[in-house]
């Protein structure tokens, strides 16, 4: 398939204008020894129903779609209204870019300024971006953005933020000169207060933690607030399941600086972990150090209110190497649809979409971790993710579950040795009873 | 004209949009009394499913986009976005895949990461492929990153990252994230690097040179291997921005160029829909010395199959969660099969065509500051309108009364009041000929009416926006109440 728009004869007259003879003209300023002189070695063009029955054959490769998952942990099922799916494929939402040209852009400008109003309320935060690449890049831009705001090197990581989230920031901190340490967790499943009051001093820069953590527990975040603010650390609150703000009480209000987190849960498929998109929100008094893309209201030239990308003397194309970021373009079009479906749920849906998480997660938990042979490991409240222990280990449960078409959760030992027979299971709306029950029926028939 | 309101704006307490099947488990009130639950959000907006629907249709309405408009904007390759990679890219296989899923069990997928860093390693002439950076400029970071480790690891820490003038202001903010010191190389009079500069500056403590190839003037550096031989024979590696490589495809490859790291924009020659802004992919390719230090997991290929390795000591780390911005990358691998090798051939033969047709067609018109010949793109300046008093901006939002989205504004900082245009293969003569019509109309307009130039645009949704006000005052959110 050819997508050229030319005719052979335009091409011909395209050519006579430019007084030339042959394409490889247009080429000539190149070093004729390294052009390549041979076709590329990829299989020969497909036409659109070879195309489609070509991925529809590798799409048969993957089992775990068609199969009933409780696998969490950073990705999570939740209902899609369809109005997402229908207007964030208009091509006016889908085939243009950033925009630069905000006369020709109040759509999508529009949009971000709405999104940003959006996470602003759900945080109770002042301001935020027009989104990130995703929970765990936006985490390391926070660490880098505490680093800015306070001029200190240390930064205390919770142990139950999410792995991948402490790997990334490991990857974006080591060349700067910046420090990581972790903070334990208790029985309770929450960050260690004694721990963290230990290790933080006033060398440090942040303390991240987040909540509900990676092991699905509520964190207390009021006390740990007080503690860090305590030393003029920056609390920073990772937020990588946001369907639970629609319930519970949000960072903002419990004295985080930044709030960062994965916006997935807000009308993005799973899609094999991307894209999705980062979310990032904190105090205005840090907006000069703020990364990413910002929209603006404003006015035009005849008063009309309209909307513009700010303050980008903030951004690498106005700073370069200065900027508070490398990022340039945001996740515009998962911001979209995090906006349609945030505005389509309104509050009522949202807060009715968290509460029966938290019901069908703890109806699960309690069924669970009644049989004989498993037990609940941590003691503080879930939302909708926890982690059960199994006598005799996970894998011979897993592998039974597999065998009964069901991905029963993940194995925790090989990212915490110390939860070795353990495996963190997520339950959210779009599970049902039946389902649920299956799931606990199998494993009972592991463990008898 | 109807003004769209902000959606907080049509609010009223007690609309639905949506309703959730009714709880099938038991309710427990006491399962809440021990969480810490939050008061209303406030302002959240409370409206009907046809008032959401008309909300976004009509916001959708005010986008200029590719899908209906001519979109030359330099450097960002606005090509067609071919539909069925949509199609392919929302399979429920892909869709519903939880990038947790056991290896087995999602073996689609990763033979599909497999084959995509395949099949650009073929393209690119590079060794080796992460598709994990999740834009351009996360690949720059990726890719310095990448630097870094190979030369800590030969014991040879450097400090310094040399970066033309006419570079796009993501390499020094990448080059420095990366706890890089950036120098400048200034371009010569032709627009290409300087050899005799880059010759003083190549020093031993330089880690890297980092160019954009076409440059982002559009000119090809036909140094290239003069260049890489100065940056290697010091002991430093030559990093390549892949953002113009639709000049490039099926024709030369920059592994072939001495280029050892390189970053692609799927969502540019790739053809991967811009969204708004985004979600790319920044996928990074390098040559086999540095393989080792690509991020984790990398994918790889036995006879059981398609796996994770994450056991990779030298390995910069992870760069974001899971695997990069998947569905683009199917939609890319599916752009690359529809093509085939002649039809990414044409890519760049037909990118070039239409640049070069459009600059003959204006070079008279506006004025061009270097006229070394160019390949997919070329940058115009306001000079000969500036004596009338009419800019680069002004030209720009004229365009938009022509119903054309403008070229990249004010980019590459070498030149002054520059207008860049890249139109890419996929558009017809006739929209190229509608174009240079608007723009020598408008170059007439600014001879002899530049008032009309100057206060557009006249047609659009909005007129000209106070951009300085809202950088002094900005309004970052919502703050009305919402209606009883």
């Amino acid at each position: 398939m050819s997508y050229v728009s030319l005719s052979e004869k335009e091409k011909k007259e395209m050519m006579a204008t430019l007084g030339i003879n042959s394409l490889d003209d247009l080429f000539c300023c190149l070093p004729a020894e390294v052009q390549l002189k041979r076709r590329l070695e990829i299989p020969a063009a497909l036409t659109e129903p070879e195309l489609v029955s070509s991925f529809e054959k590798i799409g048969r490769k993957n089992a775990a779609p068609g199969m009933l998952s409780f696998l969490g942990a950073g990705a999570y099922p939740h209902v899609i209204p369809h109005v997402v799916d229908y207007l964030s494929s208009r091509g006016e939402f889908v085939s243009p870019y950033t925009p630069y040209q905000p006369e020709a852009s109040q759509g999508t400008l529009q949009v971000i300024f709405e999104y940003q109003t959006l996470i602003c309320q759900l945080t109770d935060m002042d301001i935020s971006n027009a989104s990130l690449y995703d929970g765990a890049s936006a985490a390391a831009e926070a660490m880098l953005m505490a680093h800015r705001v306070s001029g200190k090197s240390k930064v205390l990581i919770a142990r139950t933020v999410h792995p991948q989230y402490k790997e990334v920031i490991r990857t974006y901190i080591k060349n700067l000169g910046l420090r990581a340490e972790e903070v334990a967790f208790t029985e309770s499943g929450r960050l260690d207060p004694e721990d963290l009051t230990r290790k933080i001093d006033t060398e440090t820069a942040t303390v991240l933690c987040q909540s509900p953590n990676f092991m699905g527990v509520i964190e207390d975040l009021d006390k740990i607030g007080a503690i860090v603010h305590n030393s003029q650390a920056l609390f920073v609150v990772a937020v990588a399941e946001p369907a639970s703000l629609g319930l519970l009480k949000p960072p903002g209000a419990c004295g985080a600086d930044i709030v960062t987190g994965e916006g997935q849960s807000f009308g993005i498929p799973l899609s094999f972990g991307g894209p999705t998109l980062g979310f990032m929100a904190c105090r205005k008094d840090f907006l000069r150090q703020f990364p990413g893309r910002i929209a603006s209201q404003t006015k035009d030239v005849d008063g009309n209110r309209g909307f513009v990308l700010t303050l980008s003397t903030r951004e690498q194309h106005i700073r370069r190497e200065k900027a508070t970021s490398n990022i340039c373009t945001n996740q515009a079009w998962c911001a979209l649809r995090a906006t349609i479906f945030l505005e389509t749920l309104g509050p009522a849906g949202l807060c009715e979409l968290a509460i029966q998480n938290v019901h069908k997660a703890n109806y699960a938990m309690v069924k669970l971790s009644g049989l004989k042979g498993v037990r609940k490991k941590f003691s503080g409240p879930v939302f909708n993710e926890f982690v059960c222990e199994f006598d005799g280990g996970w894998e011979r449960v897993d592998e039974h579950l597999k065998s009964k078409g069901i991905l029963g959760g993940l194995r925790l030992a090989p990212l915490y040795p110390e939860l070795k027979d353990c495996a963190l299971l997520c339950v959210t709306e779009v599970h049902t009873r039946e389902e649920i029950d299956h799931l606990v029926g199998f494993v009972a028939e592991v463990l008898r | 004209m109807i003004r769209e309101p902000l959606i907080f704006e049509i609010s009223a307490r007690g609309k639905r949009a949506f309703v959730l099947p009714k709880l099938d488990v038991p309710e427990d009130k006491d399962l809440l009394k021990g969480l810490p639950l939050r008061d209303e959000i406030r302002g959240f907006p409370e409206v009907s499913e046809v008032e959401v629907v008309r909300h976004f249709t009509r916001l959708s309405q005010t986008n200029y986009c590719v899908d209906t408009t001519f979109y030359p904007l330099g450097s960002c390759t606005m090509k067609y976005s071919p539909k069925v990679n949509e199609k392919v890219a929302a399979m429920e296989s892909f869709l519903f895949s939880h990038p947790y899923a056991p290896e087995e069990l999602v073996q689609g997928n990763l033979e599909i990461l497999k084959t995509t860093e395949d099949m650009l390693g073929e393209i690119t002439g590079m060794d080796a492929f992460t598709l994990q950076p999740s834009a351009g400029a996360q690949g720059e970071l990726v890719g310095m990153m990448i630097i870094r480790a190979f030369l800590e690891k030969r014991g040879d820490a450097r400090q310094v990252v040399l970066i033309p003038d006419s570079a796009h202001g993501t390499n020094p903010s990448s080059a420095h994230i990366c706890g890089y010191r950036v120098e400048e190389i200034k371009s010569n009079e032709k627009g290409t690097i300087d050899l005799a500069s880059l010759d003083r500056a190549m020093t031993e403590r330089v880690a890297a040179l980092m160019i954009t190839n076409p440059n982002t003037l559009g000119i090809f550096e036909s140094d290239i291997l003069k260049i890489a031989e100065i940056v290697h024979a010091r002991g430093g590696l030559l990093y390549m921005d892949g953002a113009n490589l639709n000049a490039l495809v099926g024709r030369f490859r920059p592994g072939d160029m001495g280029v050892d790291v390189i970053h692609l924009n799927l969502h540019k020659t790739f053809s991967t829909p811009h969204g708004g802004g985004g979600p790319g992919a920044g996928p990074v390719g390098v040559k086999k010395e540095l393989a080792a230090h690509l991020p984790i997991p990398v994918i790889v290929k036995s006879e059981q199959g398609y796996a994770l390795n994450f056991d990779l000591p030298l390995s910069v780390g992870r760069v974001r969660s899971f695997f990069g911005n998947f569905l683009v990358i199917v939609k890319a691998l599916a752009y690359v099969l529809s093509l085939g090798p002649e039809g990414l051939k044409e890519v760049a033969d037909v990118a070039v065509l239409n640049a070069n047709y459009i600059r003959k067609s204006l070079e008279n018109v506006y004025h061009l500051k270097y006229t070394t010949s160019t390949l997919h793109e070329c940058v115009f300046s306001d000079k000969f309108q500036k004596e009338h008093g009419v800019q680069n901006i002004d030209i720009a939002k004229r365009l938009i009364d022509f119903g054309v989205h403008p070229p990249t504004m004010s980019f590459p900082l070498i030149v002054p009041g520059a207008l860049m245009i890249e139109p890419t293969e996929t558009e017809s003569k006739r929209d190229l000929d509608t174009f240079i019509e608007a723009m020598k109309k408008i170059a007439r307009e600014a001879a002899e009416m530049p008032a009309v130039v100057k206060t557009a645009p006249h047609t659009s949704y909005v007129r000209r926006l106070d951009e300085t006000t809202a950088a002094r005052n900005p309004i970052l959110r919502w703050e009305g109440k919402i209606k009883e």
